[in-house]
């Protein structure tokens, strides 16, 4: 006996140390602490399926342990063969049924009433928009109402540290107390946003724009991860929301906006760069927009993702160079990078063509970038 | 030759020598052996892939493999598992097991009964190519998108996406040719005698599995076909650039995915319908309840496939329809485990090997399909999705429902199949470090998804460590034990004690009337049932 019933008691014992609340986020036994309303609701359901279904198997084991206890025949018991001619054999199959239903109208009837509450985004005028696009292997938010775009992709070890593949360069930030609305879409293979403290979770399909929303109710940063297999490093894609008050949410803004304009200004003079120049905001922007596919090594991975480093492309004729930079590769995991300006396209050619032993010698200014679109 | 003298020949010569015996085989044990040996061997393949993703995710950071070798394993323990391993070893047991019950002297067809088992070879050979191809030079990228397939991924990857695509559509013809045999043995084999609600469970079970299979993989061999034309002849079926639409592969692979669970659940169903009574010593409780929550599992799992997309953006009509109905399941799936609790009521139980998995089915498959109730539940699942807690929850009942059944019922029927008893102890010990294996394993990776470790990741942050050591210490440990089977396995066909022919104390049917090994052809005149 002992040795069924060992596991099954600490099976058991670990459900209902589940359930307690004293071990909650802390170990991360459990969903972590919500930070909106939506999410609070969330995990009350969460909360009450888990103790029903606990309550369930309580009471599965209960009975099956007693069986197995009493009902043995070492223990000299004699099989009841007309048990399942009884009453209660006769009318189970309408019993037990109709228990289970009792049981499943109580989860279906709360959980719908939640459903209903977190499913479709309010209507109301007041909302903050937010494009969440999913690329390989990064996210774009997109500030519809503030013109304002941020890339987030993931930091390496060295400066993560423990936060590694939980920590980006730039973060989502939120205002708390605003009805965000998020539209989910991607730019290549199906991703998907999850951010476990704001129980948000949507498929980035391309080609469709889905929309999720949250109202964000401490402050705080909650981390998250992309929820659906996109590729090689699908584990490279965190998600990291800075929840602010509206007051430093708009300060940030003002930040942002200044930031753009510099980086817009010194793109549109007509200044002729030097090869020093270039090389150095190439090799910045290379690692961060580039490296994740072709490696900073310029070695890429192949057969996916081509070594750049010596090759044809970035070797040969500049005009080709340009065309699959711009125009990306149909088929391919290569994407149009026609969304950069022409002094970061100018750059990161200039910096491929010559980084890593590459030598085609020649320096792409914007104009030439302006050209070839 | 008349078939008359061929049959009275091979009743005094015994079966054909050598490779002929096999290759040419048209009788249901050699075939159903065949079934068996294959599974054996994919078992063990995809075990090796499931060892290699353990220990890459023993530790955080990149060790073993490359991330799309990763997800290239992923894949593949997936496809081999489901289509190689579970698929075959319950049709393995059907080919064995049917005709013995029901008293027919064969299958139905025992020409299509060979070449649906000859076709799985080829298959697992393209099988094994789509995950080799990439290895070799102009081989292209691996499949790194999880047995889903969905697109656009799937049709960015090279060409070991086309083995893979032919593979399933071999598979899928294998299967289709086995459940018309099965369906059409089943209803027109039975011995007189034996109405169709009186036909024993296991037979009941693979009916409805029969009819399932024919049902839905179609549909998935349709999907691939169109993901296929998508890759090579200019299509959009998928593309929403082209007009297509992404999500609609996803209700086509899912359509045939969900009733795939109950596919390869039912017939470990099955098994344990003969496997609780015989150790209980007393009827089954429940049969004609049992018949119908079957029918309703088997109806109601073909109308809830979207809970697998609950995170596609579907309108509130859609994921509330889609929640009830899958919630609802819970009905007939707990009238079943009640059956076999009020089975093993007032019994009088021993403890057998096959008798210890059944009641480590009936407890962890409960808790299984219990977290499945939590998964149904749509603003929760916002959380669950793509989680590891979605890991563990289907391996909690795919395990126990589908594996364990196939090992009950592979320790329950070994004596009949080969004429001698396993070594009780041995298989006892692997019983027990099994299933704590198992636990040890999978129950970890619940706490893993609540915290919010996505699945299918090669690299994770360090807080998930400590979870994710126990689990892959448990995965050696269960993934090792399987070589324990291979070896009690092995030393039965070779010896042991002599098996009476009714092995166990409190087996009832037909089967247990012939001799153990049963004769090569048996039940050549029908059984007379009193």
């Amino acid at each position: 006996m002992s040795v069924i019933a060992k596991p099954v008691v600490g099976l058991i014992t670990w459900l209902l140390l589940l359930t307690a609340a004293s071990v909650r986020a802390e170990y991360g036994l459990n969903f972590p602490e919500p930070a909106a309303t939506s999410a609070r609701q969330i995990y009350d359901i969460h909360m009450m399926t888990m103790q029903i279904a606990t309550f369930l198997l309580v009471l599965v084991f209960a009975f099956v342990i007693y069986s197995l206890y009493f009902h043995r025949k070492s223990r000299g018991f004699e099989a009841d063969q007309n048990f399942h001619k009884s009453w209660f054999g006769n009318w189970s199959w309408v019993i037990v049924p109709a228990l289970v239903l009792a049981v499943d109208l109580t989860i279906a009837s709360n959980a719908q009433r939640v459903l209903e509450a977190v499913w479709e985004v309010p209507e109301e005028e007041d909302l903050m928009d937010v494009k969440v696009v999913g690329h390989q292997w990064w996210w774009e938010f997109d500030y519809l109402d503030h013109g304002i775009k941020v890339e987030s992709r993931h930091v390496g070890k060295e400066k993560a540290g423990d936060l590694y593949l939980r920590e980006v360069d730039n973060r989502l930030v939120l205002p708390v107390g605003k009805k965000i609305r998020f539209l989910h879409t991607s730019a290549d293979v199906l991703h998907a946003f999850w951010v476990p403290e704001l129980a948000v979770k949507k498929d980035a399909i391309p080609g469709y724009v889905t929309e999720t929303w949250v109202e964000l109710d401490r402050e705080g940063v909650f981390r998250g991860q992309c929820a659906e297999l996109c590729g090689t490093w699908h584990s490279r894609m965190p998600i990291v929301v800075e929840a602010v008050s509206q007051q430093r949410f708009d300060d940030w803004l003002i930040e942002q906006n200044t930031l753009k304009v510099a980086a817009a200004t010194e793109a549109a003079s007509d200044k002729t760069w030097s090869t020093e120049e270039l090389m150095e905001k190439g090799r910045g922007l290379y690692n961060s927009k580039c490296a994740a596919c072709h490696q900073v090594t310029g070695d890429g991975l192949p057969p996916a993702f081509p070594a750049l480093k010596g090759s044809a492309v970035a070797t040969g004729p500049v005009a080709a160079h340009l065309e699959i930079v711009i125009n990306g590769k149909p088929g391919t995991a290569m994407q149009p990078w026609n969304s950069l300006n022409n002094l970061e396209i100018a750059a990161i050619v200039t910096y491929e063509r010559n980084a890593w032993g590459n030598d085609a010698g020649d320096t792409v200014q914007p104009a030439d970038v302006q050209a070839a679109r | 030759m008349t078939t008359a003298t061929m049959a009275h020949e091979a009743d005094h010569h015994g079966p054909p020598k050598g490779w002929r015996r096999w290759l040419l085989s048209t009788n249901h044990k050699d075939i159903g052996t065949l079934y068996l040996i294959f599974a054996l061997i994919m078992l063990f393949l995809g075990g090796a892939s499931a060892m290699v993703i353990r220990g890459e995710l023993f530790m955080p950071g990149i060790q073993l493999v490359d991330p799309d070798l990763y997800n290239n394993l992923v894949t593949n323990h997936a496809l081999i598992m489901i289509f190689g391993a579970v698929m075959p070893a319950a049709a393995g047991l059907a080919n064995w097991m049917i005709p013995l019950m029901i008293g027919a002297p064969d299958m139905a067809l025992p020409r299509m009964n060979n070449l649906s088992f000859w076709i799985l070879p080829a298959a697992a050979t393209m099988l094994i190519l789509s995950f080799v191809v990439p290895f070799f030079p102009g081989g292209g990228t691996q499949i790194n998108t999880g047995w889903t397939l969905y697109p656009p991924l799937s049709v960015q990857v090279g060409m070991s996406m086309d083995f893979l695509i032919f593979a399933i559509h071999l598979l899928g013809i294998s299967s289709i040719l086995a459940s018309i045999n099965i369906i059409v043995t089943l209803l027109n084999m039975r011995a007189p005698g034996i109405p169709l609600f009186k036909m024993p469970m296991f037979c009941w079970t693979w009916l409805v599995t029969a009819f399932l299979l024919i049902l839905v993989v179609p549909v998935l061999a349709g999907g691939v076909t169109m993901l296929l034309f998508d890759r090579h002849f200019g299509t959009s079926f998928f593309n929403a650039a082209g007009g297509g639409d992404p999500v609609l592969f996803q209700h086509l692979f899912w359509f045939f995915g969900h009733p795939e669970v109950y596919i390869l659940l039912l017939p470990s169903i099955g098994v344990l319908s003969h496997v609780i009574p015989t150790f209980a010593r007393k009827p089954l409780f429940g049969y004609p309840s049992m018949v119908g929550a079957m029918l309703a599992v088997a109806t109601i799992g073909m109308v809830v496939w979207a809970h697998h997309q609950y995170t596609i953006g579907m309108s509130l009509g859609a994921v509330s329809y889609f929640m009830i109905g899958t919630i609802i399941i819970s009905i007939p799936v707990g009238l079943m485990i009640f059956n076999f609790i009020a089975t093993m009521w007032r019994g009088s139980m021993t403890f057998e090997t096959p008798m210890l998995f059944a009641v480590a089915i009936v407890l962890m498959f409960t808790f299984g399909g219990l977290s499945g109730i939590m998964l149904a539940v749509v603003p929760a699942d916002m959380q669950y999705h793509d989680s590891m807690f979605v890991v563990a929850h289907f391996h909690y009942v795919l395990m126990p429902g589908a594996v364990f059944g196939l090992f009950a019922g592979v320790f329950y029927w070994l004596p009949k199949w080969t004429g001698h008893m396993y070594d009780e102890k041995l298989a006892k010990i692997f019983f027990w470090v099994n299933v704590i294996g198992f636990n040890l394993t999978f129950f970890p990776q619940h706490f893993l998804g609540l915290a919010g470790m996505p699945r299918r990741i090669i690299d994770y942050n360090v807080i998930f460590t400590e979870f994710n050591v126990i689990s892959s210490v448990g995965a050696m440990i269960f993934g090792f034990s399987h070589l324990l089977l291979l070896y009690i396995v092995i030393k039965t066909i070779r010896g042991g004690k002599q098996a009476t022919p009714q092995v166990w104390e409190g087996a009832r049917g037909l089967e247990w009337q012939l001799d153990s090994p049963p004769p090569f052809h048996s039940w050549t005149t029908a059984p007379q049932l009193k």
